[in-house]
């Protein structure tokens, strides 16, 4: 009997073959003397090691290729600092459902607990902010913690994964075994809703006469946009989605409603408030699209759709709730059908969206809402747009209408500054083919401007159009509108030329100072694909986005335009 | 709604990985939304994968539903159960140390005896009991005992199982 001849594997190494094995291509992070190991064991590795300027750049990048693929982004930092900056990304991540794995290389063993340097709990510190978590401690866990990690990070409502490994677990020699059963007795994935649930859902739809749907984000990670798609025109039914739920149902489409809620089209609004059955297929009914919960559609029936049984009841208590995969159940919901009449609804609708259409003035300032408009007719829906959070992103929202899954990425329920750059140059990796644009403010860019030189280094041809008004915008509307316009804390003065910024990286920049240079400018940045490149364009100091529903207030206290009487200061939360 | 805002003690119990930091986990899931845990025990079950934990919290039914939605939802918990209202088993152990002069000592036996409970330790002024039973139980036999001015108690925390067949 010859004994097989298994060659001996570090820890790191074994981790590397796992993450190659799941069909990884780019790791994005940052070294640090406990990763190491893991480092070492990356040269020579099939996979591309992507080095970023800070951790929290590497996590968006991470979730731009989550948010561009659906599959798990992959991020690999080192201990104490290290991971501890990963946290915004993860929180972003687990706010938003996406996938992800992050790698933190920690103290050895023995040192575990005795504040080492650049020590951190970081599993401990994780708890609140990701689906799961693995402090390694024996080497040969790894190959099934690997595959858990991937495992739970994408399926069922995704999210981040983080797994902690000490230096000397990941030094350590050993006989891998690929081959290892998950242990998750405790993980189960809904898949089918309950049949009794679907039948009930099918009736109610049946019996409406002014119905909505409400699509989120759980529909585009389920590809249950053409399920939908079915539901909507057989039934004839109007659709309205939420932030995260752009390119669940094409916006382009005569039945879609575009965005709703907070800086949502007043027509979605008007019919969020006059619908007698609003389905949410993958949304969480956030406060951003429910305002005062009491007087959310009180006389509609609500019929939910989500994969997480904890979202059921959590805002919006459903006539009918049913728990599993966004397509298989709607899927199931089409074969019920019977087709309804709508026809006034539509009509009702059809007149709110001519009577309250999206506007802006086209002449004075530079306006973002006007540049936004333009790239989007030049790009035609065919570009993938990230945006960060504040202004530029809702009016992002209003005007670029998205009519394909993963061609909208931006930070829904975290709102995190800084995650727009670096999710483009995540998204651009993960599609080299696509075009690539991340709209941002001038306050976020700042925050996560170092990743330029991830960009530059690996000609990633994104295009990075900053907004720059010289303002923390979103919050000096706040304050405009409901604080007497005592400015605080707002004024961005001692911006860089960004022009100037990003020629200094090597990176082509552009400036658009006028109306007149829109086109032109847009036209030049979109044709360059040399590498990325960067166009400021100087904003009107002074907008602010509507329509408005204040936070916390009934949806039909939405506003339209600037107010004419000062507006109470708002009860909801930000 | 009024019902709904009513706190109301609840038992809750989880059977989890037995794994480092899952109590952390859940822990986490009652304080960030502001609920306070009455008791809490963790006990190794037969089946060495496992551990079992016994939870009572008091607070308003909709954040408890939550709670264990939330708790379900944590890929270390393999279920957790609600039991309140339901007919199960409950028990808890309390080890109570009273002031105990001889003249008193008699009216504390008569107690202890009511009670069904266990002298464990006698001293010449302190006396100590171990009574089991259900939760209210000992609460009553606690009432009884502050007369005598009670020095220290320790309690187990309550215990809950499911009858026949239910699992728990």
């Amino acid at each position: 009997m010859q004994k097989s001849k298994k060659k001996l594997k570090t820890g790191a190494d074994a981790l590397l073959e796992c993450i190659h094995k799941h069909g990884v291509k780019y790791i994005f992070g940052h070294p640090g003397g406990a990763a190491i190991p893991i480092f070492d064991a990356l040269v020579g590795s099939p996979l591309k090691f992507i080095l970023t300027r800070h951790e929290q750049g590497a996590t968006h990048m991470a979730d731009g290729v989550a948010r561009a693929t659906g599959r798990a982004g992959v991020v690999l930092v080192t201990s104490g600092p290290g991971a501890t900056n990963t946290i915004t990304g993860l929180i972003t991540s687990q706010m938003d459902s996406t996938p992800m794995v992050v790698i933190t290389g920690q103290t050895i063993t023995p040192m575990l607990g005795l504040d080492a340097f650049q020590e951190a709990d970081v599993s401990g510190i994780s708890y609140p902010v990701v689906k799961h978590s693995y402090l390694v401690k024996n080497v040969h866990d790894i190959p099934r913690i690997v595959k858990e990690a991937f495992y739970l990070a994408e399926s069922g409502r995704p999210g981040p994964v983080l797994i902690d490994i000490p230096k000397d677990i990941a030094s350590t020699l050993f006989e891998p075994n690929y081959d290892v059963a998950m242990d998750l007795p405790g993980y189960h994935v809904p898949s089918h809703g309950d049949p009794v649930a679907i039948s009930q859902a099918a009736d109610y739809l049946n019996k409406a006469r002014k119905p909505l749907l409400l699509i989120g984000h759980g529909t585009v990670i389920a590809n249950a946009g053409p399920a939908v798609r079915y539901l909507a025109e057989t039934m004839q039914i109007p659709v309205t989605n939420t932030l995260l739920g752009k390119g669940g149902f094409p916006e382009t489409h005569a039945l879609s409603l575009g965005m709703l809620g907070m800086h949502g089209t007043a027509y979605a609004n008007k019919a969020v408030v006059g619908c007698d059955l609003i389905m949410s297929i993958g949304s969480r009914w956030d406060d951003r699209i429910v305002g005062r919960l009491k007087d959310f559609c009180p006389d509609a029936i609500k019929i939910h759709v989500d994969i997480d049984p904890a979202e059921m009841g959590k805002m919006v208590v459903p006539h009918c709730s049913i728990v599993g995969d966004a397509r298989l159940v709607i899927e199931e919901l089409n074969t019920q059908l019977k087709k309804g009449d709508t026809t006034d609804w539509i009509k009702q609708i059809n007149r709110w969206k001519k009577q309250f259409p999206l506007s802006y003035k086209k002449h004075g300032g530079l306006k973002m809402q006007y540049i936004l408009d333009e790239l989007y007719q030049m790009t035609k829906g065919k570009a993938v747009i990230t945006a960060d959070v504040g202004q530029h992103q809702m009016w992002a929202a209003q005007f670029c209408k998205v009519d394909h899954r993963f061609h909208w990425i931006t930070t829904g329920g975290a709102g995190t500054m800084g995650f727009g750059m670096p999710a483009a140059i995540g998204a651009q990796m993960a599609r080299p083919d696509a075009l690539v644009v991340a709209v941002v403010g001038d306050g976020g860019f700042q925050m996560t401007l170092s990743e330029l030189a991830t960009a530059a280094v690996n000609k990633v041809p994104i295009k990075v159009l900053i907004m720059n008004n010289r303002y923390l915008g979103m919050v000096r509307q706040w304050q405009n509108l409901f604080y007497d316009d005592r400015l605080s804390g707002v004024d961005l003065e001692g911006n860089p030329d960004f022009v100037k910024l990003a020629e200094s990286y090597g990176i082509k920049g552009f400036r658009i100072k006028r109306n007149a240079e829109v086109h032109k400018v847009l036209a030049a940045a979109l044709a360059y694909r040399e590498g990325p490149c960067v166009i400021e364009a100087v904003v009107e100091k002074e907008d602010n986005v509507y329509p408005m529903i204040p936070a916390g207030a009934a949806i039909s206290e939405m506003v339209l335009g600037p107010p004419k009487k000062k507006m109470a200061k708002p009860v909801g939360s930000t | 709604m009024e019902k709904m805002e009513k706190n109301e003690s609840h038992a809750i119990s989880l059977l989890v990985s037995n794994k480092p930091g899952v109590l952390i986990r859940v822990a986490l899931v009652f304080g960030r939304r502001g609920y306070n845990i009455d008791s809490l025990v963790v006990s190794p079950t037969h089946d060495p994968r496992f551990s079992r934990m016994t939870i009572v919290a008091s607070g308003d039914l909709p954040t408890l539903w939550q709670i264990i939605k939330q708790l379900n939802k944590l890929v270390d918990v393999i279920h957790a159960h609600d039991h309140t209202g339901e007919i199960v088993v409950e028990r808890e152990l309390a080890l109570i140390k009273v002031k105990c002069p001889a003249d008193q000592r008699t009216e504390i036996l008569q107690i202890t005896e009511h009670f069904k409970g266990d002298t464990v330790d006698l001293t010449e002024d302190t006396i100590m009991i171990q009574v089991t039973g259900s939760s209210e139980m000992l609460d009553s036999m606690m009432v009884m005992l502050e007369k005598f001015s009670i020095i220290e108690t320790v309690r187990s925390g309550k215990l809950i199982m499911a009858r026949g067949h239910e699992s728990t």
